[in-house]
């Protein structure tokens, strides 16, 4: 398994096309940033819980993909309760720290805000091939190929940075300048490589860039697309499923009273 | 120009081979002073197989990317005269020609093996209905027997080389070129992507261009060499035997491999008593994985005795841990299991596990030089940066100069003191990088692949000094796959893989 080959296991939502998932991922995203409150997040959260198990992740897969997540959530959470805003009766102080309802609300309203947008990102994400993605915001979103199979193409060179790293490292040790000079010496050992990667990195850019003009790439030709990317009535579904997540979840909140115009 | 009729459209119909015609020819790179190329006359007609030989900074590669139409357009150089592929202009005979380059990693653009044959087809506007096929009978013309979604960066570099050539043959050009497409490859790649070549040409009888220091690779394929001329122009150009042997002694002394004049290898006298130095026992080698705490092992039992005056070779096929002993034996990766001790000989007071010495203990008792030249340069200058270890040493300002001037003249970089070790060429950066271990006098000296890509000059330097400094007491060890560098050097072989050192006789056959 690899960043650009990922192991997708044959799902429902899989077989979506990825611009579709994109579109979901963001309405939900646009609705849930225009308020901070805990109920619209947290019904969001709920309705999306349920499409979560239609995914395709193993059990053991969406932890690990989502383990960033469910450690940002709490972090956010504590720190609002902590330190945020104080309003409403005061439930606990500590020298300056002071716990309030307000601040207890606010914190609760982030941390759910941050599954609530996260966890759908990620888990889109691992079920999607990036040329697949590629495929589909060149054909059905119409992006310039240029700049989508530039950007794809580019993608691969991210796993030969981590081999280049290392080398460099190792070499730095062998050149007698691997180790010692304090912070200083430290702060040398990781600029010194970086601005050699950099070096190596635009090289190995501009000889792919070569040898994909060599291929016909980038002229101002019409171009044809041998893996098609449609969008079918699941994603047209899938769509209304995000509009449906946001529009209840900004209904609820609206109806209990607790939805908060950020911008008003 | 106008009225000459547009290309047959590259979907349908028969490959019909190309035509090339070169009219006092000539390319000079944007900020360059000298010519690459000038006063080229040529003309290739369509079918033939050629061999395009020429010392380094001959304009080899200029013209490949010419014929190619990657050259770039007024911004990028000047162009003079006139490089014609069946009567256009090279730019704009686009899906006409294919061209695969040395580095069989930068040449992969997609993730999956079928998706990246396509790609070219794609960019040609082929019709969906026929790029299929099309990619099913390209791979199985450079007989990579994969399926379409195999993911791209599994395959070795043979495979990744075949891979780019499917690229370029489902195109279906008229022209085919090969700039050192085997450079890169083990003996068993070459062989794989020589015949794939053959294969595909048989079949097209597509005009063919390769460029190659490896005379024996080709010479049984092509039918014409052509030899550029430094200074502009045509050196010779004939039927490959005429031309190998009338210009044989030539070529030969520019760093071409003519396979009847092979390099001569250096006489050994070797040392005696020869002390250990290192001792390999039971040892396990593997690197840390990015975001692991335990070292994935890729080779395990490895008993190797590395002796002063002794050059052991380590070999075995790619992916064996060939690199990762190298790097292990060099004390720059921890032992994955077993024990790796230097002999008080070189340990000379210090702890014996040369993972635990700190880095500038390192220089005077392992020097390591990378499979990648460019992995170890740290300065902006070939001057400063041969400086570095002698500087790390605290050696005085006199005695750090004096080493550096000696090395410089020694391994023919006098005339590039100023030069960025980036901007050199592939056999200098070769030298650059031997020459920066030697600055710190290190008594084992660890090479990666040191003859990968080398032209036979290079070579030849290469392995004279390393016999002198086997003759000055230095143990070596070299990961490779360089028979003819085994022949030279080794006294030992280790074949990963196999339980023993295999003892080889020392030094000249």
């Amino acid at each position: 398994m690899s960043l650009l080959t990922p192991t997708i296991r044959p799902s429902v939502v899989a077989r979506l096309n990825p611009v579709a998932k994109l579109a979901v991922a963001l309405i939900v995203s646009c609705a849930l940033l225009l308020s901070i409150d805990w109920v619209s997040a947290g019904v969001a959260l709920l309705l999306e819980a349920g499409l979560l198990l239609w995914c395709g992740l193993s059990a053991r897969q969406f932890w690990l993909r989502t383990a960033p997540v469910w450690i940002a959530a709490p972090m956010a959470m504590i720190t609002t309760v902590l330190y945020g805003e104080d309003s409403g009766a005061l439930l606990w102080q500590f020298g300056f720290i002071s716990v309030t309802e307000g601040s207890a609300q606010l914190g609760l309203a982030i941390g759910l805000r941050v599954l609530a947008i996260g966890l759908p990102g990620i888990v889109l994400l691992a079920t999607t091939d990036p040329t697949d993605l590629a495929d589909g915001l060149a054909q059905v979103l119409r992006l310039p190929a240029r700049f989508v199979l530039g950007g794809l193409a580019g993608l691969r060179l991210v796993g030969m940075f981590i081999e280049d790293w290392h080398s460099l490292t190792l070499a730095r040790r062998a050149r007698g300048v691997g180790d010692g000079g304090g912070p200083r010496g430290a702060a040398r050992r990781f600029f010194g490589p970086a601005f050699s990667l950099l070096v190596i990195s635009v090289r190995r850019g501009s000889k792919l860039a070569t040898a994909m003009e060599a291929r016909g790439f980038g002229s101002d030709e019409p171009r044809t697309w041998a893996r098609p990317s449609r969008v079918r009535a699941a994603d047209a579904v899938l769509v209304g499923i995000g509009f449906a997540i946001a529009g209840i979840a900004t209904s609820v909140a609206v109806w209990a009273e607790t939805w908060s115009f950020i911008l008003a | 120009m106008l009225d000459t009729p547009p290309f047959p459209a590259a979907h349908g119909g028969e490959i019909r081979a190309v035509q090339i015609r070169a009219r006092d020819w000539g390319w000079r790179h944007a900020g360059r002073h000298d010519q690459a190329v000038s006063g080229l006359d040529l003309q290739v007609m369509p079918g033939e197989r050629v061999l395009l030989l020429g010392a380094s900074g001959a304009g080899k590669s200029t013209l490949m990317h010419a014929l190619a139409g990657v050259l770039g357009d007024a911004e990028d150089g000047d162009e003079t005269g006139s490089l014609l592929i069946d009567g256009r202009r090279a730019a704009e005979a686009r899906g006409r020609v294919g061209l695969v380059l040395q580095d069989p990693d930068s040449q992969v653009v997609l993730a999956r093996v079928g998706d990246d044959v396509a790609f070219g087809c794609e960019n040609l506007a082929v019709p969906r209905a026929e790029i299929w096929p099309r990619v099913r009978q390209a791979l199985t013309e450079v007989g990579l027997d994969l399926p379409l979604d195999h993911p791209t960066s599994s395959l070795s570099g043979g495979q990744k080389q075949r891979l780019a050539l499917a690229g370029v043959l489902a195109m279906r050009p008229g022209l085919l070129l090969l700039d050192e497409p085997t450079a890169n490859l083990d003996p068993t790649g070459v062989l794989e992507v020589r015949d794939a070549v053959v294969r595909s040409l048989d079949h097209s009888g597509a005009t063919f261009v390769v460029i190659e220091h490896r005379v024996e690779v080709w010479q049984d394929v092509v039918d014409r060499v052509i030899v550029l001329d430094p200074a502009g122009g045509v050196l010779a150009d004939g039927p490959t035997r005429e031309i190998l042997s009338r210009q044989g002694e030539r070529l030969a002394q520019a760093g071409v491999w003519v396979p009847a004049l092979p390099p001569r290898f250096p006489t050994r006298s070797p040392i005696t008593p020869a002390p250990t130095l290192l001792r390999a026992e039971g040892l396990a080698v593997g690197r840390v994985p990015f975001g692991r705490r335990a070292a994935s092992v890729v080779a395990a039992g490895i008993t190797l005795n590395l002796r002063a005056g002794t050059a052991t070779v380590v070999t075995g096929p790619n992916g064996a841990g060939k690199s990762t002993l190298a790097l292990t034996l060099a004390g720059l990766l921890k032992p994955a299991a077993g024990t790796l001790q230097a002999s008080d000989t070189l340990a000379a007071g210090i702890v014996s596990e040369p993972h635990r010495w700190r880095s500038q203990q390192l220089l005077t008792r392992i020097g390591t030089v990378f499979q990648d030249p460019e992995h170890q340069f740290l300065a902006p200058t070939v001057r400063a940066d041969l400086q570095i270890g002698p500087r790390a040493l605290g050696l005085s300002q006199a005695e750090q100069t004096s080493r550096v001037d000696e090395l410089m003249h020694r391994l023919r970089l006098d005339h590039l003191a100023d030069a960025n070790p980036f901007t050199l060429s592939g056999g200098e950066k070769r030298r650059m990088s031997v020459a920066t271990v030697l600055a710190t006098r290190p008594r084992l000296l660890v090479l990666d692949e040191p003859t990968f890509g080398q032209d036979s000059r290079t070579w030849q330097e290469l392995v004279i000094l390393l016999a002198e400094l086997l003759d000055e007491g230095i143990a070596l060890v070299a990961v490779t796959h360089d028979a003819q560098f085994i022949n030279a050097l080794a006294d030992e072989e280790y074949r990963l893989g196999m339980p023993d050192p295999i003892r080889l006789g020392t030094g000249a056959p």
